[in-house]
């Protein structure tokens, strides 16, 4: 008991002792580039609740996050991201496994000892305390000298563009604008990691556009490790370093944002990312990453496979809707179009495959000619030999 | 935003509310009107004067015991606060769990029983402690007081704990504050109106109460409201209306006070 309470107070120290990420700048960006900020080693979160039931909200969970990095936690709604992303800040602790801050485990201490601040979804901005007040907290609690606070607030308050709002409440300020001192009041005390919950889905679309910007602008200025949590596709795809997509207490691919659409590892990634067709067929040949299918159809087509598959088994196949082309005539697939939906800059054409299915192609539009097909028409769809990838189920 | 469906609309509103406003504040008004009765009589009006609010302000009796309600108040409504908000907090800042319903009864459960019960109840046990321990004093007074105030300060004490949002302190907690200095910087300000709130109920409680007072007080230990009572049992003269009159600015005094306070706080 003593030497475990004793060996904590050593981890606390050492945490504290860190040096500010600014200062690793100089050392080189191949020894930084490949350190991890943050570690998670065999997280599991288990939410026991009422009688029997118990939630399995992470699932052994292994993750590393790089220093500068943008990296974002990307799943639906109950898939454990805001979990772990709770379990990194020190709002809640693991039931079992590690979490690391540059090598230590922070896993057991109370956020209040934690170099990692939050930006919360609902910002939690303080009332009673005005716009420089709040942004001033962190360094307070901390124990820094007043000039210290003044300087660093006057410079949060540049840096998001804030100063002449300084002496309002934070109740006398905008949406957008409680968002931006959320994200100084969290960046003030100059953090190891930076934990971003969801921030941006209370705003409307055009600011939303405006905050990705910034965001990105702010962890470019800052060189601080931003660890985004979102449900949005189309942000983690645009704001992005790495992307970790999550499912049911679990980490199924980490990758850029490239590799997750364009490289699914599972079906699940490829469905949830994106626009997607599936296609099933039988594996004829496997080989060398690349596969040669059979389609219900009969066609036989190209697509890039992982290891692991063998011929005659099923396989599940993938196309991104701007992946394939509509032709007059025969193509590998055959169908009659059911929809077709202008969207500006493409259109989305929904053709109803002679198996049955429906495949959706995306086409990208031009000024002088319209898309050159109608409703009712039949339509064949081409695949092209790198169109296609097989997936896991 | 007066439209079809407003209550002010409906057939008869205006009459009911003049006759509830006549019925409340008539008797009030009757009584400071004969406070300032130049007659012995409470009905009867002879002239204006100030002889009886004189007469209450040289009477050593109503002084003592005015004090002594004023200090019986301030001790009890400060106490009654404090165990409220420390109340407050532990049953808001959790999850609900089997058994909290029956801790808010428990807490509140001065409001529930019928004082006269619990007058009986403390008549009967702090006789005994009287006895076995020799004290007399006006702790006892302060005692039950504290007691049947705490639902009151309790009462607007969570009703402003549940409306503020968790996250704040959580925020706070990631801002390196520890838990006593999210309490101090976080928590216990925004509380502030909801405490002042319950501080100013239960003073107000614990000064006018009569029953409880009545059984548990020692001899020479009459509040203003126990000594009025006494009053009346011989002849009445509107000395007690003077006395009244004085208490009633008082009240309002302290109400208006409390309700600037916290108003300038949100």
């Amino acid at each position: 008991m003593f030497s475990h309470s004793y060996h904590l107070m050593v981890r606390i120290k050492l945490v504290s002792r860190l040096p500010p990420v600014n200062d690793h700048a100089g050392e080189g960006n191949i020894l930084t580039a490949i350190r991890p900020a943050v570690e998670a080693k065999g997280v599991t979160r288990i939410f026991r609740g009422t009688g029997q039931d118990s939630v399995r909200a992470l699932d052994n969970v292994s993750v590393a996050i790089r220093e500068n990095e943008f990296f974002t936690l990307l799943g639906p709604s109950g898939c454990g991201k805001t979990t772990l992303l709770r379990l990194i800040a020190g709002f809640d602790y693991p039931t079992d496994g590690e979490i690391q801050l540059y090598g230590q485990d922070i896993a057991p201490l109370p956020p209040f000892k934690r170099p990692v601040n939050t930006v919360f979804q609902s910002y939690a901005l303080f009332p009673h305390m005005t716009v420089a007040e709040n942004i001033g907290f962190g360094l307070k609690m901390l124990g820094k000298p007043k000039a210290e606070i003044e300087a660093r607030v006057d410079a949060m308050l540049k840096l998001v563009h804030m100063q002449e709002l300084k002496n309002r409440r934070t109740s006398q300020i905008s949406g957008g604008q409680q968002q931006r001192v959320a994200l100084a009041r969290a960046l003030a005390p100059q953090p190891k990691v930076l934990l971003l919950d969801e921030p941006l889905s209370a705003l409307d679309y055009k600011l939303r556009k405006e905050m990705q910007i910034e965001l990105k602008r702010l962890q470019h200025e800052t060189g601080i490790t931003f660890i985004f949590v979102t449900h949005d596709q189309e942000e983690a795809l645009t704001m992005s370093d790495r992307i970790a997509v999550m499912s049911a207490g679990n980490i199924l691919q980490v990758g850029t944002p490239w590799d997750v659409y364009d490289h699914p590892a599972e079906r699940f990634v490829a469905d949830f990312i994106g626009e997607t067709n599936f296609l099933t067929g039988m594996v004829e040949s496997a080989g060398n990453g690349q596969a040669r299918i059979a389609l219900r159809s009969g066609a036989k087509i190209c697509a890039t496979a992982a290891a692991g598959f063998r011929a005659g088994g099923n396989a599940t196949l993938m196309v991104r809707p701007e992946h394939a082309k509509l032709v007059k005539g025969r193509g590998d697939l055959t169908g009659t179009i059911e929809t077709i939906v202008y969207f500006g800059t493409d259109t989305h054409i929904h053709v109803r495959l002679d198996e049955g299915d429906v495949f959706m192609v995306r086409q990208q539009n031009s000024r002088s000619a319209s898309c050159g097909f109608e409703n009712g028409d039949k339509v064949g769809i081409s695949i092209g030999d790198d169109a296609a990838q097989v997936l896991k189920d | 935003m007066a439209n079809r469906f407003d209550v002010r609309r409906q057939n008869g509103f205006v009459s009911v509310a003049m006759l509830c406003f006549f019925l409340l504040y008539l008797p009030i008004a009757t009584l400071v009107v004969y406070a300032f009765n130049d007659n012995d009589s409470v009905v009867i009006w002879k002239g204006f004067s100030l002889r009886w609010f004189h007469i209450a302000w040289n009477n050593a009796l109503v002084i003592e015991s005015s004090i002594r309600s004023f200090q019986i108040a301030a001790v009890a409504a400060v106490l009654a606060t404090i165990t409220a908000t420390m109340a407050a907090l532990a049953t808001t800042r959790t999850k609900p769990y089997p058994g909290l319903t029956l801790k808010y009864a428990f807490i509140n459960q001065p409001l529930m029983v019928p004082e006269i019960v619990t007058a009986v109840a403390l008549l009967i046990v702090f006789s005994r402690i009287k006895i076995w321990t020799g004290y007399s004093g006006l702790g006892y007074l302060v005692a039950a007081h504290t007691a049947f105030c705490i639902p009151f300060a309790y009462l607007p004490i969570r009703a402003r704990l549940e409306s503020m949002d968790l996250s704040l302190e959580t925020a706070a907690a990631d801002l390196y504050a520890t838990k006593w200095k999210t309490f101090r910087h976080v928590t216990l300000p925004l509380l502030w109106p909801g405490i002042l709130a319950g501080l100013m109920l239960a003073f107000v409680v614990s000064l006018d109460d009569v029953v409880i007072t009545e059984f548990v007080k020692s001899g020479g230990q009459d509040t203003l409201p126990t000594y009025m009572l006494g009053q009346l049992r011989r002849t009445v003269t509107p000395e007690v209306n003077a006395i009244s009159t004085a208490f009633l600015v008082l009240s309002i005094g302290i109400v208006t006070a409390f309700f600037f306070i916290s108003r300038k706080r949100t």
